[in-house]
């Protein structure tokens, strides 16, 4: 996975409550086998006619936000589905980071799977850096996740909150798998306590 | 003494593996279900970390989303789907079973069947247990008093390699339901009328527990489909204490505790409760007899309305981003505020999912069907949750009832819930639906969901339009 450390880029402004992960990416795109190339599905039903054609009003296919590499969006982002094929392909797009004032759980789980850093922030600085985003292609915002810090287009600084385990392993792109296997004599004891216990299972 | 403690805080305790400082807690799994879907990509990983399944007898794979349910697509096995993506998942998930060591129950076993239908039926979902599943509706399997949820593709990769997830401890929540629900209402109606009044991000962060005289009243099936339901409230799981009625369903299942293990295992199961004086960071109350039939008319579960009642106007809304929320769902809907939802007409009633696909689902519908017809510019279609629903469904005559009112009689799998396989919604096609969501496309492209209960799909089915129940009880 790849690190994420800082990110200076244009942040695009998607202002809906409850962006469920099958408008994120609708199901006929989760017929792959593979992580890859998901990109182009990427909000697909709010994006092209039915016939294939770019909406030229959505966000994503004004040519300010071609290379938008930060999503600004409204609370409850991710909710419903399960699918990890909502954060690959954001991140296929070019996504790195999700701001909005909200996230459901699963998303927010998967985001970190796939360096990709989900910031919640209260509504009124949502509000802030929506109107910065609208800005087009100077809508720049810089993400610093060490500092815990978010700089808009006019040096304006605001912190957010994140888990400080799950802040390492983003800094550091580590594998867990390979964290928790490291860690394998605690669960060789925990199944060694459980077979003699719980038998039946 | 020790501290008081709720259900969802005794079962993580019991299953914490590690909680090193500064780290996520590491927590055990008990049982894992795979589907095609979410899974070609964690066996992809394994194979690529050159690293193994630690536990495969503690998995069990069932293909449910892509498969055909007409008869005969069906009767061709993997060669019958059309679909050459669909096919190669399906056919991806068997050979992934077979490298790996893993049961699976294939697309001809009369076992096969959607994932949370058929966890439940094979006695594989325990009191206790954590249970975790790539599908955010493993949350089903809280109705045992499992600690059971939805998970991404890579902790499904995480679980393969390790049996175990990295999680932060979630709140408790408890929703009480006092008091007995009124004629034709339902434990789907107690789930929309739950995540109506939460919304559908109120249980975000959250486990909910339910408790009460309304839901120690439901049956195991009505307790499947709230708690399969948490998710559509933000909840990750929704749990029940286990009492006789989930004991009885258990026994005598094929992967059910079988002599002295069941009598070590009933022994816990009755631990599983939450203690007198246990700490819920959120407490919601509600009355059944105050819940009438309900009907969604948005895109969100928690557009809720009385079947009784009319589209809601967007312009009561105070919050401007929920407003411009109702407001796009009416657009999509084809609504207008004020509209009677008992005369909104519709083409499609599609019965069956993980939500309510089962036994006792289909007695309800059939109830309401029997010497009925579904009327004529409906197409109405019923799709067991299983094999073995289906079978049990055609043994008790059901099969008939569905099919001299008019219903259509398919092959089980998750179907038009999400319309991965051939059965979808057309653009602007109006559908009455027993499945979870009624989001923009979930049904098919352009395609209009109203949510309901069994009984509510089939007297949809029966006059046409949004009708309440009552009228045909």
């Amino acid at each position: 996975m790849e690190p994420f450390t800082t990110l200076t880029a244009v942040a695009a402004p998607l202002p809906l409550v409850n962006v469920d992960t099958d408008m994120i990416i609708p199901k006929q795109f989760l017929k792959t086998i593979q992580r890859s190339g998901l990109g182009n599905a990427l909000f697909d039903e709010m994006r092209r006619t039915p016939d294939g054609k770019d909406i030229p009003d959505f966000v994503l296919n004004k040519p300010a936000y071609k290379n938008a590499k930060i999503l600004v969006s409204g609370a409850n982002f991710g909710c419903g589905s399960s699918r990890e094929h909502a954060p690959w392909a954001l991140l296929d797009f070019g996504f790195r980071c999700i701001i909005a004032p909200s996230f459901a759980d699963i998303f927010y789980g998967n985001c970190f799977k796939n360096g990709i850093l989900p910031i919640a922030l209260p509504q009124d600085q949502i509000d802030k850096l929506m109107d910065d985003a609208e800005r087009g292609a100077n809508a720049i915002i810089s993400v610093d996740l060490e500092k815990q810090e978010i700089r808009g287009p006019d040096g304006g600084v605001i912190t957010f909150d994140i888990d400080p385990f799950r802040k390492q392993i983003l800094l550091n792109g580590w594998d867990d798998i390979g964290l928790t296997l490291r860690d394998g004599a605690a669960i060789d004891d925990y199944e060694a306590k459980a077979k003699l216990a719980k038998p039946w299972l | 003494m020790t501290r008081a403690r709720t259900l969802y805080d005794k079962i993580w305790d019991e299953h914490l593996v590690s909680a090193a400082p500064g780290e996520l807690p590491v927590i055990y799994i008990d049982r894992h279900l795979v589907h095609e879907v979410t899974s070609p990509q964690a066996f992809e990983g394994l194979r690529m970390a050159g690293r193994t399944v630690r536990h495969p007898e503690k998995t069990l794979a069932v293909p449910d989303h892509n498969v055909p349910t007409d008869k005969a697509n069906r009767a061709g096995g993997i060669e019958g789907i059309s679909d050459p993506e669909s096919k190669l998942q399906v056919q991806t998930l068997a050979a992934n079973a077979a490298e790996f060591g893993i049961e699976h129950l294939a697309m001809d076993d009369i076992r096969q069947g959607i994932v949370h239908i058929v966890g439940p039926e094979q006695g594989f979902t325990q009191p206790g247990m954590t249970i975790v599943c790539g599908d955010s509706h493993t949350s089903t399997h809280g109705a045992f008093g499992a600690l059971a949820f939805g998970i991404g593709t890579s902790e499904v990769e995480h679980v393969l390699a390790t049996q175990t997830l990295r999680m932060p401890q979630s709140k408790n929540m408890r929703v009480t339901v006092n008091g007995t629900p009124g004629p034709g209402v339902g434990a789907k109606d107690i789930a929309l009328a739950i995540i109506g009044k939460i919304g559908t991000a109120g249980g975000t962060g959250y486990v909910i527990e339910y408790a009460g005289e309304a839901i120690r009243a439901l049956s195991m099936e009505g307790r499947m489909t709230l708690c399969n339901m948490s998710i559509e409230g933000g909840a990750r799981a929704g749990l029940i204490a286990p009492d006789e009625k989930t004991f009885d369903y258990i026994k005598g299942r094929p992967k059910a505790p079988k002599g002295g293990g069941w009598e070590q295992a009933l022994a816990y199961w009755k631990t599983l409760f939450s203690d007198d004086g246990a700490h819920f960071d959120a407490e919601i109350v509600i009355d059944a007899a105050d819940i009438p039939p309900l009907v969604t008319w948005g895109t969100s579960p928690e557009d809720v309305a009385p079947v009784t009642g009319v589209v809601p106007d967007p312009a009561n809304e105070s919050d401007p981003g929920r407003r411009a929320a109702k407001e796009r769902a009416l657009d999509y809907m084809g609504l207008t505020a004020g509209q009677k939802l008992s005369e909104v007409k519709v083409d499609r009633v599609f019965i069956g999912s993980c939500t309510n696909g089962r036994i006792e689902d289909l007695r309800a519908v059939a109830s309401i069907a029997k010497g009925r017809k579904v009327a004529a510019h409906v197409n109405a279609m019923i799709v067991p949750g299983s094999g073995l629903v289906k079978e049990q469904a055609e043994r008790e005559g059901l099969d008939a009832i569905f099919i001299e009112a008019g219903f259509d009689w398919r092959e089980p799998g998750c179907s038009m819930c999400l319309a991965m396989n051939a059965d979808k919604l057309k653009p602007e096609e109006r559908c009455a639906s027993t499945s979870n969501r009624n989001f923009e496309g979930r049904q098919g492209r352009g395609g209009r969901t109203h949510l309901v209960s069994p009984v509510m799909a089939a007297a949809a089915a029966i006059k046409g339009t949004l009708t309440d129940v009552r009228e045909l009880v």
